[in-house]
């Protein structure tokens, strides 16, 4: 469709995007109902919102397929590849700032208002005249407030699940580095093998998530509304958790990419915006283990 | 803003847009996706506009008058966010988007599907928020600053924040296309340090946008966690803190502020050397500024609440900061003016307009500066002299600006020559008018008078109904804009020429006017005596 002639390219017209603004505003009015629902008629809200996410999914799928369909048939020149490296590189650079508020919010309560609330430095008022008997510090005794918002809780030890988790996404930075250099290599079969290893351990660290939260909210008493322990706790883990859903989920897509010969050696775009994310996952998840589970 | 007449003959290369939907739905055109933004801005800006005259009549006289107090809160509220992300920002993306491909000879925007996707959000998002007026418990009425607990209180809360993610994701991806476009995109021979001014202040901003709007969302995340989840960010008893919120919104609304300023920059930077005939004076200095100007404003966001009662060092530290950012802005009112001096001028509406932007501005930023010094912000904070000051930075600065540039490329849009006789009517009602809203506002703050507030002392009256009656006839005077646009755009039967003004340089008045639906799908070859800064060597 695109003009070949020299450089330039400039994609066919599309419905893709004008659906995509449908079903992103059908999903968060849907949600936004349901949030205001008064207990028992959940119904409007929520039949609204399951149309919109089953919208948002199939939106993804198809707009994903058109835009694989015209790589594949040679429509994007070198141009286009780098816009969408330029692309991909400042999405997660927009992610970044986006965990960056939420380890904000963790470093600006555990350095001040938590100690404040404590009658340390600053706060002293707050501390004498609302809550002269609270002894702040961070984690089981006192993470949950003055008011012990939540009640009792005990924290998840860094050293059991979460060290293995860390192993784990450590270890998938590496097979999709391998799985990388297999494609620059054109090594098919070696790609396949550590990518869907790389998919498999994703897939293993949400599984041992999905188990620190059961155990969380069944034995330790820790959840949500464990006072801001908890509201950093499960906000930050929680948003790390939905990203290696999707980094795993995009795995899997390019696995079967692989699986069915798209990609060579010198065009992978798709390949290296997934491999990108998932480092990038990693990372957030180091600052995660350093900051939420060992200090 | 429409060129009908000459789509149709371009169009052919992915097939002429058949019906309605396809042209303006499906679009992967910068130039129709531009019109579009430009169009919902305007929209957005007779809606705002709309709650403003409503406000300045209950403020018309002490008492009560027209509305419930609670009601007046909702209208300050949305009057803020649907100006600051429905008009000022669009028009911003809608004027880059145009002229952007065009300044720097590209075909068109490098990501053009998620160009249309962005507009696209928007009308949705606004849609969600709006709503919230007709809705049983009414529309936010916590400020635009929503802070906690109050906005808390509110069943709209979930409306808004859910509509405040989609325009930040609209305005992030719009940040990634304007960014790709101009590192990606540019025309050989069109390098980094030879790019007209309002592409650099556009490139500065997107990198502005990518990284603040995702603390917004952040931020508002946890006003949704706070109020539906259980979560205790903001709430003391369960360890959290009020304040935080502050400081992760103002960590966002300090550099949002110069989101809304630094395309305004570049515009009146194009403007002035075109009227003057003069190119611009220490381009590489205007540039250097922009740049300084962003990277300060991550560091200055604790000046919005020298009140809330900081750590004196932390008081110390962001007052010195901001002042600091004086300097930069110093530096650009100086280099228009230096551009000025000595130039052979003519007054064309544009001109008009960017002038009274470099003199209004200006006593903005010296009312910022008062601001900017703690002991002084005591007294000021949360009066109307704050109002004052925002109002002279955003409406005889953004606003201005961005009339300035419809004045200023509308030929170069639409082929036709604008009518200079309503062009500058508009402006001297215009500026006379702003002048009596705004201005009188300074002695109410001075005097005590609180923001956000439908009732006041008598012995606020006099001002108040002066700056009243400034409100509507100003408000009146932009029923001229939009006759002069339609006129412009449709009826006038004076023909743009291509450079449109005798001073003009770039690429972008090389092309024909109006500009054909598509243009420079062959890379053009560019010479720098095509360029407006192409013999840059200061
Ligand atoms: C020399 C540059 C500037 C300085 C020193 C400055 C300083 C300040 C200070 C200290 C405040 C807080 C006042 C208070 O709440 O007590 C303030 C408020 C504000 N400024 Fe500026 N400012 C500058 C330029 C700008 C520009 C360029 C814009 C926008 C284009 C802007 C928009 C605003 C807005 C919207 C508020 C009020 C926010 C709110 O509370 O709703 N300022 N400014
Ligand atoms: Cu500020």
């Amino acid at each position: 469709m695109g003009q070949q002639h020299d450089a330039y390219f400039v994609p066919a017209k599309s419905y893709w995007p004008f659906v995509a603004a449908v079903v992103m505003f059908t999903t968060v009015f849907g949600a936004a109902h349901w949030l205001n629902a008064e207990p028992g008629d959940a119904g409007f809200g929520k039949t609204v919102l399951t149309v919109g996410v089953i919208g948002v999914l199939g939106m993804f799928f198809g707009w994903f397929r058109s835009v694989i369909n015209e790589s594949l048939a040679g429509d994007y020149n070198h141009q286009v590849d780098t816009s969408f490296r330029m692309g991909m590189m400042w999405f997660i650079f927009s992610e970044v700032m986006f965990f960056g508020a939420f380890f904000g919010a963790l470093f600006y309560i555990r350095m001040f208002s938590v100690p404040w609330l404590g009658g340390e430095g600053h706060g002293t008022l707050t501390h004498q005249f609302l809550w002269s008997d609270y002894a702040a510090s961070w984690g089981a005794n006192g993470g949950n407030g003055p008011e012990h918002a939540g009640g009792a809780f005990s924290t998840v030890p860094a050293w059991g699940l979460p060290l293995l988790n860390t192993l784990i996404l450590l270890s998938s930075s590496v097979t999709v580095t391998i799985a990388h250099h297999a494609l620059r290599a054109g090594h098919r079969g070696k790609i396949l093998l550590f990518l869907g290893l790389t998919v498999l351990l994703g897939a293993l660290f949400l599984n041992f998530q999905a188990h620190e939260y059961i155990e969380a909210y069944k034995e330790l008493n820790l959840t949500l509304h464990s006072g801001v322990y908890g509201s950093t706790f499960f906000m930050l883990t929680g948003f790390h958790g939905l990203h290696v859903t999707l980094g795993t989920i995009m795995l899997a897509v390019i696995w079967f990419r692989v699986l069915k010969g798209h990609f060579n050696k010198d065009h992978h775009f798709g390949f290296e915006a997934v491999a990108w994310y998932w480092h990038f996952v990693d990372v957030v998840w180091l600052g995660l283990f350093m900051f939420v589970y060992i200090l | 803003m429409s060129h009908a007449a000459t789509h149709d003959q371009h169009d052919d290369h992915h097939g002429a847009p058949k019906s309605f939907f396809q042209r303006w739905c499906m679009s992967t055109n910068h130039k129709d996706i531009g019109t579009l933004y430009l169009v919902f801005a305007l929209v957005m800006f007779f809606i705002g506009g709309s709650f403003a005259m409503l406000i300045r009549a209950e403020l018309f006289k002490p008492g009560l008058q027209l509305m419930q107090p609670y009601f007046f809160n909702q209208l300050t509220t949305m009057h803020a966010l649907v100006m600051i992300f429905g008009a000022i920002m669009p028009a911003f993306v809608g004027l880059g988007n145009w002229m952007i491909p065009l300044m720097v000879g590209a075909p068109d925007m490098a990501l053009p599907r998620m160009n249309n996707l962005s507009f696209w959000i928007l009308p949705f998002a606004f849609t969600l928020m709006l709503s919230t007026l007709f809705m049983a418990g009414g529309g936010p009425a916590g400020g635009w600053t929503m802070y906690p607990p109050l906005s808390l209180q509110s069943d709209s809360l979930a409306y808004v924040v859910f509509a405040i993610h989609l325009m930040g994701i609209s305005s992030i991806m719009g940040a990634i296309n304007i960014i790709a476009t101009i590192l990606n995109m540019r025309a050989p021979g069109m390098e980094l340090l030879k790019m007209p001014v309002f592409v650099w202040s556009w490139l500065i901003t997107a990198f502005l946008l990518i990284a603040v709007m995702p603390v917004l969302a952040g931020a508002v995340t946890m006003l949704l966690t706070d109020k539906y989840f259980g979560t205790n960010f903001f709430n003391p008893g369960g360890g959290g803190d009020p304040v935080l919120y502050q400081h992760i919104f103002w960590f966002f609304g300090h550099p949002e502020v110069y989101i809304m300023i630094l395309p305004a920059f570049g515009i009146i930077s194009e403007i002035i050397p075109t009227f003057a005939r003069k190119p611009i004076f220490g381009y590489k200095a205007m540039v250097f500024a922009i740049a300084s100007i962003a990277f300060l404003s991550f560091i200055v966001w604790a000046h919005h609440m020298f009140a809330v009662g900081l750590p004196m060092g932390a008081e110390i530290f962001f007052m010195y900061a901001t002042m600091l950012i004086a300097v930069p802005t110093g530096v650009k009112v100086f280099n228009w003016v230096s551009t000025m001096w000595g130039g052979s001028m003519t007054f064309e509406t544009p001109m008009l307009f960017a002038i009274a932007f470099v003199i209004l501005f200006t006593i903005g930023g010296f009312s910022g500066l008062m601001l900017a010094l703690v002991p002084a912000d005591f007294q000021y904070h949360d009066t109307y002299f704050v109002v004052a000051h925002f109002h002279y930075v955003l409406v005889t600065g953004a606003l201005f600006a961005i009339i300035a540039a419809t004045y200023y490329w509308l030929p170069k849009w639409s082929g036709r020559m604008y009518s200079e006789f309503w062009g500058k009517m508009h402006f001297w009602n215009s500026v006379i008018w702003v002048n009596v809203l705004f201005f009188p506002q300074h002695f109410l703050g001075l005097a005590g008078m609180p923001r956000r507030i439908p009732d006041y002392n008598v012995a606020f009256a006099n001002f108040n109904m002066i700056s009243s009656i400034g409100g509507f006839l100003f408000g009146a005077s932009q029923l001229i804009f939009l006759g002069v646009l339609i006129h412009g755009v449709w009826f006038s039967k004076k023909k743009a020429t291509d450079r449109v003004w005798e001073g003009a340089k770039g690429l972008e008045w090389t092309v024909p006017s109006p500009a054909p639906h598509h243009t420079f799908e062959v890379p053009p070859v560019i010479h720098d005596d095509e360029l407006a800064h192409g013999h840059v060597n200061d």
